[in-house]
């Protein structure tokens, strides 16, 4: 662990001289729930800021879980990419990026609802209902919500991001931030980006949710470098940690000062790439480590309240959202 | 003062910049302004690093922001590279989304004197194949004008297949319609230079042929102005600088055929890649290509 004063994890270099990056996944202390974590930043938030973080991190965990069952019912046929496991990101960088241009891909029903993109509209997206965020032609993957300037996805891995580099060139100086995975990370477009945002200064955050995976492939079958070192390189500061939400809370503050910068966020999906099943293969739980740290601070009845409002308002938006496709639309469709 | 193409379109990307528009493109800069297209500035042009695939996915991104860029590719060879976040993005944006990406994208077509298997290209064919794109080919300065002013007015994303012939050219291009003609020939991009030498080379042999010159390929407005000359000569060829083969020469023979029961033959590139040498050379049809597809229809009845 380091303190709050020093200038964060150095994730940069090898390990040591004689193990070179990459370095099997098993033995790598990178995939770590305690990576780069410093000590306090927890109860030095604000109490309600705490809960309204851990509040979005439910609404993502609640509304994926649901949207699972929804698949195992045959109620959402289309492909789905599931938050599970990685709801604390985007909920920590929402806390102080919302009203910036975001832009997100894959597993991004976390980034939208964590940007206050209207839950109705996403699970009519799923349903395929006109009234989707995307008019039901986008699926799971398209999040889109103009009016809180969640810009929609297309579907390609990773092409949000020189989208989001052209839109942090015309934004006048509004923040972008952008999300993507550690797949995407290796199209070069997404390299190409990177470069042009350094070369321009442009006020645009990288934000990489890495979950060790594309597809199923871990990293160290894929590459020999690391992102973070690669960003340093086209001279953007850059930082890699593990996905605890006040963590990457600090570090979005931290770095959203003089940007363009890099995030890494080491993290891990519990459900599949696509789909509803689970590998159990997640090497932690964001989600119950959060609340356990809640609990520390005296807050376990707060979260409690937070978990039962939010699991009656995703039922109840889905029944109602199911019969109102059931009124719409054709039965089968 | 008549003005050639290039300096229309330098005078239209001018005043777009005065408006608040930008260019974004790779070595605009550099000599020649990519063929004297662009204004001799700094001010709204975007040097994009040579970054293919995310140089037109940063042109989508201005678009979504309302800054009309101008996506200028120096030749159609880089069209397959930039063509993914053309195609998957500003094509789709209004109907996925619900908000247009309105880029204006400029590529320009070239063809012999050496370019090769590299850079004779014309793929202006990619884009009709997409859904959600305006693919068009300005040959003249008042057509280019007349495409801007539509770009302007609209909010759709603008496929724009220019050539390199074109850009010196003054010439202002009519239909030519003929009492008694025998086979009309439609014409597409460059093809539309080779054409009026080919119907010259036929009305020397006694064969009248009407002119039909086509800007437009998508959409491709079938009307009275394409179809009543097909009628009344009673076949047609169309020639474009694209390959043939499942290329815009096709798709529009294509489509006139269904319209009239007339037969149409599509001439454009061979099935070949272009060679550097001369005899090699692999571009748009010549006009004796085109007299001898015309005189072989004619035969065959």
């Amino acid at each position: 662990m380091t303190d709050a004063n020093s200038a964060g994890p150095a994730p940069l270099e090898p390990l040591d001289a004689s193990t070179p990056y990459p370095v099997n996944p098993a033995n790598d202390p990178r995939r770590s729930p305690d990576f780069g974590v410093i000590d306090g930043l927890a109860e030095e938030m604000d109490r309600d800021d705490s809960l309204e973080m851990f509040r979005r991190m439910a609404l993502t965990r609640y509304f994926d879980l649901r949207v699972q069952k929804a698949q195992l019912d045959g109620d959402v046929d289309c492909f789905i990419y599931l938050a599970v496991g990685q709801e604390a990101t985007p909920a920590a960088v929402s806390m102080s990026m919302r009203g910036s241009w975001v832009l997100g891909q894959h597993r991004c029903h976390s980034i939208y609802l964590s940007f206050d993109g209207g839950p109705m509209a996403l699970a009519d997206e799923l349903l395929g209902l006109p009234t989707g965020c995307c008019g039901g032609l986008g699926g799971s993957p398209p999040i889109n919500d103009i009016d809180k300037r969640i810009i929609g996805h297309n579907g390609l891995v990773g092409d949000q991001v020189p989208v989001a580099a052209g839109v942090a060139l015309t934004s006048g100086g509004d923040k972008v931030v952008c999300f993507f995975g550690d797949g995407a990370a290796e199209e070069d477009y997404v390299l190409a980006a990177m470069g042009f945002a350094a070369s321009r200064d442009l006020p645009l955050l990288f934000v990489c949710e890495d979950n060790d995976l594309s597809v199923l492939t871990p990293t160290v079958e894929r590459r020999t470098w690391s992102l973070t070192n690669v960003a340093e390189g086209f001279g953007m500061p850059a930082v890699d940690i593990t996905d605890d939400p006040w963590l990457v809370d600090h570090w979005t503050r931290k770095m959203s000062e003089n940007l363009p910068a890099l995030i890494n966020v080491r993290t891990c999906r519990e459900l599949w790439h696509v789909g509803a099943g689970c590998d159990n293969n997640a090497e932690w739980n964001r989600y119950e480590l959060t609340k356990e740290t809640l609990a520390g601070m005296q807050l376990a009845a707060e979260v409690e309240k937070i978990e039962t409002e939010t699991s009656k308002f995703v039922e109840d938006l889905w029944r109602e959202r199911l019969q109102k496709r059931s009124e719409i639309l054709p039965a089968g469709t | 003062m008549a003005r050639t193409v290039a300096e229309t379109i330098r005078d239209l990307t001018r005043g777009h910049i005065d408006d608040g528009g930008i260019v974004i493109g790779q070595c605009l800069t550099a000599v020649g302004w990519v063929q004297n297209t662009i204004p001799p500035q700094t001010k709204g042009i975007v040097e994009l690093p040579m970054t293919d695939i995310c140089g037109s996915g940063i042109a989508v991104g201005a678009a979504i922001m309302g800054k009309r860029p101008i996506f200028v590719m120096r030749f159609q060879s880089f069209l397959w590279l930039n063509a993914s976040p053309l195609v998957n993005y500003a094509a789709k944006s209004k109907e996925m989304f619900g908000y247009p990406a309105p880029v204006f994208a400029r590529a320009i077509a070239s063809e012999s004197d050496g370019s090769g298997p590299l850079h004779t290209n014309c793929f202006h064919s990619l884009f009709m194949h997409m859904p959600g794109m305006r693919v068009c080919a300005p040959m003249t300065p008042k057509e280019y004008e007349a495409i801007w002013a539509d770009y302007v007015a609209g909010d759709d994303p603008f496929m724009v297949s220019e050539h390199r012939r074109s850009y010196k050219s003054e010439i202002e291009f009519e239909d030519q319609i003929e009492d008694g003609a025998e086979i009309t020939l439609y014409a597409v991009s460059a093809g539309r230079f080779n054409v009026e030498d080919a119907a010259e080379a036929l009305r020397e042999q006694g064969i009248r042929c009407n002119i039909v010159h086509l800007v437009w390929l998508k959409p491709f407005e079938v009307d009275a102005r394409v179809l009543a000359p097909l009628k009344a000569s009673g076949r047609g060829i169309v020639i474009d600088s694209a390959y043939e083969i499942a290329g815009a020469s096709q798709s529009i023979a294509y489509d006139l055929m269904l319209a009239t029961g007339c037969p149409v033959k599509a001439v454009g590139q061979f099935d070949r890649s272009p060679g550097v040498a001369k005899h090699l050379e692999n571009g748009t049809p010549t006009a004796e290509r085109i007299v001898e597809a015309a005189t072989s229809m004619i035969k065959d009845g």
